[in-house]
Parts: C-alpha cells; structure tokens; sequence
C-alpha cells in the first residue's frame, strides 16, 4: 500500500516547522546562513540536505478597489513520482522504489554519478557536498562528545544524492513522517495514497463550495509528461509557476523515442553523406 | 476582568464563530495553539488580523486591516461607539452582568470636558486624583443604578458620550482603516455574538508594550463585555503569553509588586507595618477576595513554618516593604546611577531583548557584582567586552553559570491557558550545568549555613525560611538538586498538623493551621500520589485531565456568564456551565466559577461581607460588585477609568482627538543617556518591533536548522519608502533614532503599505527583536533604538511603537562617547522614581 503527503497550501501558515523537524530527525546539517532578502524564505530551494522547503509567494497588487493581498506559503517536498526520473537515471540501482512506493535513495550503493539529478522533473535531487568540501554546521558539532558520531554520518552521506525518504525509517516502525508530525496545521497530511486522494477531491469540493474557486491538486491526478500520479501531492490556490512548480513536468525517459529516432536519423544522413562523398572521391 | 491571566483556554478559540486578532502575530509567535484558529476557520468562522504588517497571521485571515501602529483605542474605541449607537451590543447581558446601569458621580468630568483629560488631574505631581472615579451612594452606601439606560450618567451613556467622537471616520483619519473595511469588521463582530454565537478576541504583548498598553486591553474588555462575550465558550479574551512559563511567572511572582497568587506586596508608602494593617488595605470587603487574608497567612505559613506563629504576625514584618517603583525600568537607572550593587540574570537577555541596551549595559559597568544563569554565553552576560566597552576600566565581578535545558529537568510551566503541565526529565544535564531550581536550593542553603547560629535579629528571616526539598531520589541527592515535587506540593498547600495535602483553596485558613505557597495553584497537587499536572487525557469537553488549570482547574474564567441571569444557557449551541434545577447545583462541560450551590434566585445582601453581597446573578466574584467594570471605580487604574486615545510618546502625528498628546500619567526619563525623538522631521517614520517564528532570542541563535531559516537581523518597509531612500531588498540599512542607530538587511515587501493619517502619507517600518552579536544567526537589535518609557499603571515599557529615520548602507562603528559619560547629577534617579509627561 503506498503511502504519501496530502500538503494542502491553505493550511500553511508558513512556520517551517517541517523543515526543522525534517533536518532534526535525519541528522541534516543547515545549508548555511545567508539573507535571501526575498520574502521569509532563506532556503531558497529543495537540496541534497533540504528536504523540506517552504516557498513564500508574495502577491500584493493594489486594485482600485483597495489592496488585494495574498502571501500564499507552500511546503515543497520530493513527489515520489509513479513514474520517477531518478529511478530511472540511476545506473547503480540505488534508487529503488521501497516496499510504501516511496522512491527511495540507498545511501550505500549510490556513487554521486549525479544522473539522477538532471532526471528529476522537479529539480529536487541534489548531491550532499563531501565532508569538509564546503562549510557545513550540524547541531551536533556544537556538543563535543558527539562530533565522533556526526563526522561518520556526514561520512556516509557525503558525496552521494540526498532527497526526502519519506522517513522511510519512521515509517518501518509506526511512525508518521517528521514533517507532517510537526505540521500545526494539519497542512501536510500523511497517510495512504488513496485515502489521501479522496481527502483532497473532498477538500477540493469544500473550498469551491466555499468561493475559493481557485482551489486544484497539483499531481493527485496524472500530472502528464509520462510522470503519472504523485504520492506527494499539493493542494494549490494559484497556478503551478507561482509556487515554483513545473506547469508541464516531463520525464526524461519519454524523450528517448525521439531522441532515438533523431540519433537515427543523424546517423542515416551522416552515412548517406559518407557514402556520398566516398563515391564522389573516388 | 480581576483576575492576571486569559479569560479562556486555548483549545475553546476553535468554537468561536469570529476571531479578532490585534496586537498580535498569532500564527507567527504562537504557530502551535494557531492550529485552534485553522480549526475555527475550518468550521466557518470568519478571522479578522488588524496590525501595522501584514504577516503570516494576516496570510489566513479573512480581513486584514492595516492599522498605525499605537492607535488600536481609536480602532476598538470606534467599535464601542458604533455598537453602542446601533444598540448591536448584548443588552440582557449588558444589564445584568456588567456595571452599565451604575449612575457614575455628578463631579465626574470626562475627556470630553477636559480635552483629553479626566477630573482630578494634578498637574505638578503628574498624577490623578480618583476621588471622583466614582458611582453615587445613597446614604446607605448602595450604588445609584438606571436599569432603563435613560439616565444621562448611567455608565452605558457616560461610554456612549465618551465615545462619541470615535466615529468610523475617525478612525480611518487616525489608524488609516477605510470607513469600509471597518464597518465590515465591526459588522463582523456584532453579528457573530449575542445569544447564539460568540466572538474570541486575541492579543499579545502588541497591545501592551505601550505607554497606554492597559488602557488598549481595557478597550478590548469594553467590546468583549458589549457583545456579551466573556465567559462563554468561543468567546472571551485570550492573552497570548510570548514563553512557555510566562504566565507561571506572574502567577508565581516575578513581578516586583506581587507575592505569588497576586497578592499586594506590602508598601511603605502604605500603612502596611504590621499584618492587621496589610490585610486592612489589601482585602476587599466583598467579594472573593474577602478571603484574602486566608491566602496571605497561607503564604507566611509555607515561607516560614513554625517559626509563624499567631504571636507575631506569621513573621509579616520579614517580607521587605517597596519604597517605590521598583520595576526593570527604574531600577536599571538605579543600577546606572551607582545604587544598586549586584545584578542576577536569569531566563532573561536584557543586553539584547532589552530597550536602550547601551543604558543597561553601562549601568552593569556599575554593579559590584552580576551573576547570569544561561545556557548560552549572551550580550548580557558578556556586557564587559561588548563593541566600545574597554573590559580593562570595568570593576563588575562577573560570575556566568551554566543552565541545564528543559530536557535536562523536571517541573512545571504553566502556559496561557493558566494550565500548569509537567514535565520530566529526559536527560542528564551536560557537563556543569544545572538547573535553575540546583542554583536557588544551593543558594539558600548556603546563605542559612553563613548565618546558621547567628542571634541578629536581621537574619531571621534566613533562618526561618522553609527550605526542605531535598530530593528523596539517591542519585538526585547526590547531585545536590532539590525535589521539584516537593516545591510543587509547597505551592499547592498541606495541612500543617497532618501534612496532608490540600485539595481546594476553600480549605485554605488564616490561624496558621494551613501552609499554600500560591493559593490560586491548590488543587494542582492534591494528594501525595496525585500530581495533576501530569494528566494528560483529553476530550470532548474542556478536557479536565489534561494538565491543570488555576484556579481550581477552570478553563474559562468567569463561565456563570454562559448562562442568562436565571441560569439557563444563552442558547443550546452555546450551552457552558447552567444551573441544574433538580441537584440544585451548578453544573455544565467545565469547573462552574461559581459557589457550587447558590442559586441564580440568591439576592445579595445588602451590607454583608464576601460572596453574600453578590447575588446569584453576578458572574464576576473577583469583582468587589460582582460585576464587570465597564467604567473601572477608583484607584484602580491611573490613568483613565475609561480609555482614552493618546498618542505614542514618539510618534509623528498630532493627537487628532484631544489636545492632549500622550498618556499624561506615562513616565519618562529626560537624561542625557535616554533621549527621546523630539524633532519629528527628522525622524519621520513610524518603527514597530516583532519577533519571528523562526527565532526566539539567544536560545535559538546558536542553532543551525534555526539560524539558516532567519540568518540576520532585518528590517521590512514598504516598496514605495525603498524607492524614495534608494534602498534594495537585501541590502544593508541604517535606523536611527536619537538614541542610537543600528544596521539590519532591508527586506522590501508589499506587506508592509504606507498609510494615509490626517491627511500625512505614513510609512511603518518593522524590526524583529531576535537578534545580538551570539549566535549563529546575528545582527543588532532594535533594542539600541528604543528609550526607556512606561506606562503608569504596570511600568511596560513602550517598544512597540515610536518614531525613527532610515537610509541606505552601514552604521558607523560605535562610539563610546556615551556609555563613558557621567549622568550630570541633576539628571540622576533616585530609586523607584520617574517623571509624569510634562513635568521633567
């Protein structure tokens, strides 16, 4: 039975909450301290070691009418496709889809090739940098005694793909996934897909009913591109872009028909023009 | 309302039917107990946000009104008038649960009068004089009332004219919320209340950090009491407490003024020399609190055991006295001036959540000694190698102790809900730390051993203290710490023949025969095995096991008011607490807050003491009148009896209601070191502080899943200001104030809008106060922006609103001209004192 997130963005209040619970649980050192200056969102984006990111959309227009304001906030998180890019990318078998249908990195067979990076529709995958590459600080290098124990699990993880596991370990003993425990809101959901799916068609219905006509799920459907149905899914108020999500995601792998054929095709040509200019030489 | 702490509990704000949040970012600072608000939402409530910003509270929200940051009585002002004029207010609950139908005294004179200023106002010592606050007796002493509303000086219409001049233009003219919008929002209100429907009103330290901070509470009072919603569930008003233990704080007597369960400090500069002559002027005749001196015997009983005796007062003459204000305010002038000697820390960062942090600092320069208890190093605790600070020239012996975390011990906080919940202990501490608790224990058996056998008078109250929690724990005990348990069981109360545990402050005696370190928290604990705090079952009523709720587990305070004055709900969708014919007794989904047995049909007695002058239809046993002040009587308050709007000490707009300014009963410093924006072309921008999510204060600077959400100190302002001041969304920017300036990242935001005041364009700038020079996540606080102001009737200081300039790039490195200065010595404090507005 696969199981997923159901993160409705109108229950966000933006707390980050899942981001902290998230880098709590999987021992995730913080990917630096800079001011983006762009709304509250200073981790700008989904990473190797951000597996939870909440996205900050200001939409402050004046209208004659008085202002229109909106500051939409979205907790973005790996979709653990249907049909997923990285696992299909990955020449070492490491990603491999686990017994909750979650897409699942193995740490210890990944070599950091990197190919499952650029297959991600949504760009989440990333390399986690190797220990000491770039300044990283984890809580537990401010406590001594614990730097011996930090230092093997940055071992371990560095220079590999890093992406939400959809705590995979939580899961095999009961436990509901850190960010949607830590969620307030009840704006991250866990639960079976198909319940999930249910909740949100019903959710969707409430918020219409309500006038907030803007309401859709982004990816509780089959969302195209080859990718089929997300068991991460969101519940969005404004088109896909404005949260930074991909209006049209494609898989990789859907492209290879027509890369093949143009290969084909290339390679007709360059031998006819081979062949042709052969004959002529001789 | 009479009593220090929220009318409700947390979890009753999802039964509300419309919520009024101001002077306060409820999503943002309170993110947990927020999802009691997505819950109201969920089933239909409407959510109202008014603040100077637009946040992730207002992101919810279903109204957002931007208001000018210090001019929310106009706001709630304006609300009073319009339900009052459009009689949308409660009227059977008005008649019969508050003061309305009070006919206030002829010699009464009004703002209205006086331009801004009440009768018996003193113009040399700054202060009022409340004779004429007052109702008018008949020979007999009775108060004069109007049930008709017809009298011209029943309260109802002494509100009505006081008010008048709040009209929703008004308002849009001083706050800068269109006539639409509020007009909306008070519609909002009036029709989500009454019989079948209940409003929840909820404020933070926006509301009182302000030279009128009570006076803007009070104002939320009278529309909450209009709309006849306190004590009902889904209404009342929640006080949202910014730290988890806030609220155990005051309960539990930080505040200078206070011995633990509010009872007065006794004062030297009241006849208060002897124990009859405390209770004389600190009992309340009628009323519940008639059994004040059952509490304070109580107390004395569990400070000093058996040395208390009948004989000689319960060792009352132990206690210290005030000699004045002896709030942070005055007190750190104090401490500047050279008066103070030693300094303790504790759970607090004033070098960086402080205001004027330069002033505080410098004053530490004075101290003999200083000694901070923290997790963290600090600004404070490190006050002496502070940037211009020259260590070498600083005298201060500093002691810096390591405090164990919450993880690292057990005890209680009690939360805004009034709710004491427990914790344990989950780990030892690391290293040398210890607990708060070890550092107090420690300290009190040393000082008994430096004065153990000593015949001095003067160190009695040492010796007798009672000091028994030792841990009956072996690996506890070896490690010096005392029992928390047996400092709960202090607090709640015993038997002092038997030791046996009291279950209700009913028990509670004032012949020494009980001991109760804090009446209000009896029951908490009452047996030896039965530690309430710890119960953690919830349900579908108010959850009466879960945690423990002051006083007497209640969780909506004052709940005899969810029933009409016969004792029936108001309506069956908002039935509470009612009356139950056949028991005869009260009853209902919560602790009734009324004697158990006395009927709704029970008339007051004229001329009795206690709980008999209050009849079976007055909810609010606090009050001497059992009813809810809508006009408060006396002394009680000292600077209006009813609210009036003042501008901010520092603001930039002339007071477009009276031709008085400011609060004239606020305090001020004018000294050298605490300057104030007197120009106001010079510093034209209106500047409000916050806190954020994301970051508290040094506890969660130096963690790095928190530091990389909020890295730097910053500072927001509108799009149109940044333009004008060439200013880039993540750039650095200087705000200045007289007093001092500081630099923080510029984040330019549509969330914040110029507002149109008295015809002035007014821009509002906004700087979180979460950040100092520790930590991983730094900057400068606002704090070094912000002169120390008070208002008059709890010394807040004023920092959240005042007046500032800003401009493009970094501060100057800091210069020491000002801490190295003397004070001239005409401009020095004397302990405890302050000046009125206007009379330096």
């Amino acid at each position: 039975m696969a199981t997923g997130f159901f993160t409705d963005t109108t229950l966000c209040i933006g707390c980050k909450a899942c981001e902290v619970a998230c880098k709590q649980w999987n021992e995730l050192p913080s990917d630096g301290f800079e001011f983006s200056g762009d709304s509250y969102d200073n981790t700008v984006e989904l990473s190797g070691t951000t597996w939870r990111h909440v996205a900050f959309v200001e939409q402050m227009t004046a209208t004659p009418q008085g202002p229109e304001n909106r500051w939409l906030m979205s907790s973005d998180v790996c979709k653990h496709c249907e049909n997923a890019g990285c696992l299909e990318a990955c020449p070492t078998g490491a990603i491999i889809r686990n017994e909750f249908g979650s897409v699942f990195i193995q740490p210890d067979i990944c070599n950091g090739c990197g190919y499952c990076v650029v297959s991600c529709p949504f760009g989440v995958v990333d390399l986690i940098d190797k220990l000491g590459s770039t300044p990283r600080y984890n809580i537990t290098t401010l406590h001594e005694d614990r730097l011996e124990a930090n230092q093997t699990a940055m071992q371990h993880t560095g220079g590999v793909a890093g992406k939400c596991t959809l705590c995979y370990d939580r899961q095999t003993i009961g436990l509901v996934p850190a960010c949607a425990k830590a969620c307030p809101t009840e704006s991250i959901q866990f639960g079976e897909v198909e319940e999930l799916r249910e909740r949100a068609a019903h959710r969707v219905q409430t918020l219409h009913e309500r006038g907030v006509t803007s309401a859709q799920l982004y990816g509780a459907d089959d969302i195209g591109g080859g990718i089929g149905t997300l068991n991460a899914f969101f519940l969005l108020t404004d088109r896909p872009s404005a949260y930074n999500l991909p209006e049209r995601p494609v898989l990789p792998s859907t492209r290879q028909p027509d890369g093949y054929a143009a290969a084909a095709v290339v390679a007709i040509s360059l031998a006819v023009a081979g062949w042709a200019i052969f004959r002529s030489g001789s | 309302m009479g009593r220090g702490g929220a009318t409700v509990w947390v979890p009753d704000i999802a039964n509300a039917d419309c919520i009024l949040i101001q002077g306060s970012n409820f999503a943002e600072a309170h993110p947990v107990a927020f999802r009691f608000v997505m819950k109201a939402k969920e089933r239909g409530a409407k959510i109202i946000h008014v603040d100077p910003r637009f946040t992730r509270t207002s992101a919810v929200a279903d109204i957002y009104a931007a208001i000018r940051s210090g001019s929310d009585i106009v706001f709630l002002g304006g609300i009073v008038s319009w339900l009052i004029e459009h009689k949308r207010y409660f009227h059977d609950y008005v008649k019969s649960y508050t003061n309305a139908t009070y006919i206030v005294r002829e010699d009464f004179a009004d703002t209205e009068d006086l331009d801004g200023l009440f009768s018996g106002w003193n113009a040399e010592t700054g202060t009022y004089d409340t004779t004429t606050w007052n109702f008018e007796r008949d020979v007999q002493g009775r108060i004069a009332t109007d049930e008709t509303f017809e009298h011209p000086r029943c309260v109802l219409n002494v509100l009505r004219r006081h008010f008048a001049r709040y009209t929703p233009e008004m308002v849009e003219r001083a706050c800068g919320i269109p006539v639409a919008t509020f007009l909306e929002i008070a519609e909002s209100l009036a029709s989500n209340s009454g019989r079948e429907r209940t409003t929840a009103f909820a404020y933070a330290v926006g509301w009182t950090q302000h030279s009128v901070g009570v006076q803007f509470i009070r104002t939320a009072c009278l529309v909450q009491l209009l709309l006849g919603n306190i004590g009902r569930p889904g209404g009342g008003i929640l006080a949202l407490r910014g730290h988890a233990d806030i609220q155990g704080a005051t309960d539990i007597a930080t505040l200078y003024d206070l011995l633990p369960g509010y009872l007065p400090m006794p004062s030297a500069l009241r006849n208060e020399q002897s124990l009859s002559e405390y209770l004389a002027s600190t009992t309340k005749k009628t009323g519940w609190w008639a059994n004040n001196p059952k509490y304070v015997v109580s107390m004395l009983k569990a400070f000093y055991g058996k040395a208390a005796t009948v004989e000689n007062d319960f060792c009352y003459a132990y206690l210290p006295q005030l000699i004045g204000d002896h709030s942070t305010l005055p007190t750190t002038f104090a401490m500047k001036d050279g008066n103070v000697s030693g300094y303790f820390v504790i759970g607090q960062n004033p070098g960086a959540s402080g205001q004027n942090t330069e002033l505080i600092c410098s004053a530490m320069e004075r101290l003999e000694w200083f000694v901070n208890i923290d997790s963290y190093e600090n600004e404070t605790s490190s006050f002496w190698n502070r940037e211009g600070a020259d260590p070498s020239k600083i005298a201060t012996e500093c002691f810096f102790l390591p405090a164990a975390t919450i993880l690292e011990k057990e005890g209680t906080m009690t939360q805004t809900s009034r709710m004491l919940q427990w914790h344990d202990k989950a780990l030892e501490p690391a290293g040398n730390s210890k607990t708060d608790l070890w550092y107090f224990y420690a300290l009190g058996n040393r000082l008994k051993a430096l004065y153990a056998g000593s015949t001095d008078e003067k160190d009695r109250p040492i010796l007798d203290m009672t000091w028994d929690y030792e841990s009956d724990d072996p690996h506890e005990r070896s490690l010096g710490e005392p029992s928390a348990h047996k400092v709960l069981r202090e607090i709640n109360g015993y038997i002092v023949a038997t030791g046996e545990h009291l279950d209700s402050f009913a028990h509670l005696k004032d012949d020494g025969s009980t001991a109760c370190g804090a009446w209000i928290y009896t029951g908490v604990f009452p047996d030896e095995h039965t530690n309430r705090a710890r119960s953690r079952t919830a349900d579908e009523t108010s959850s009466p096991n879960w945690g423990w709720a002051w006083p007497a587990n209640r969780r909506t305070l004052y709940n005899r008011a969810s029933a009409d004055p016969d004792g029936r709900p108001w309506s069956e969708r908002k039935k509470y607490v009612w009356w139950d014919e056949s028991a005869l007794e009260w009853t209902g989904l919560d602790v009734p807050d009324f004697p158990k047995t006395k009927a709704p049909s029970t008339p007051a007695i004229d001329g009795a003491t206690g709980m008999d002058a209050h009849s079976g239809a007055d909810p609010f046993i606090m009050l001497a009148q059992g009813k809810a002040q809508l006009f408060v009587p006396g002394d009680a308050l000292k600077d209006a009896p009813i609210p009036a709007h003042y501008e901010p000490l520092q603001s930039p707009v002339k007071n477009p209601l009276y031709g008085q300014q400011v609060n004239p009963s606020l305090r001020e410093w004018h000294r050298d070191d605490n300057p104030y924006n007197e120009d106001t072309a010079a510093y034209p921008y209106v500047l409000t502080t916050y806190r954020l999510t994301e970051m508290s204060g040094i506890m969660t600077r130096y963690i790095p899943w928190l530091a990389e959400l909020q890295p730097e100190a910053f500072c927001e302002l509108d799009p149109e200001l940044a333009v004008e001041k060439n200013i880039r969304s993540g750039e650095y920017v200087v705000v200045s104030t007289a007093l001092g300036e500081m630099e923080a990242r510029a984040l330019v935001s549509g969330r914040l809008r110029p507002l149109r005041i008295d015809g002035k364009r007014i821009h509002q700038i906004g700087i979180p106060y979460n950040f100092g020079r520790f930590g991983l996540a730094q900057g400068d606080s606002p704090g070094e922006l912000i002169a120390f102001s008070m208002d008059p009737n709890v010394s807040i200081h004023e920092s959240k609103t005042l007046t500032c300039s800003i401009r493009a790039g970094r501060r100057k490195t800091f210069s020491t001209a000002m801490s190295d200065a003397e004070v001239p010595s005409d401009q020095r404090t004397k302990i405890g004192e302050s000046v009125a507005h206007g009379t330096p």
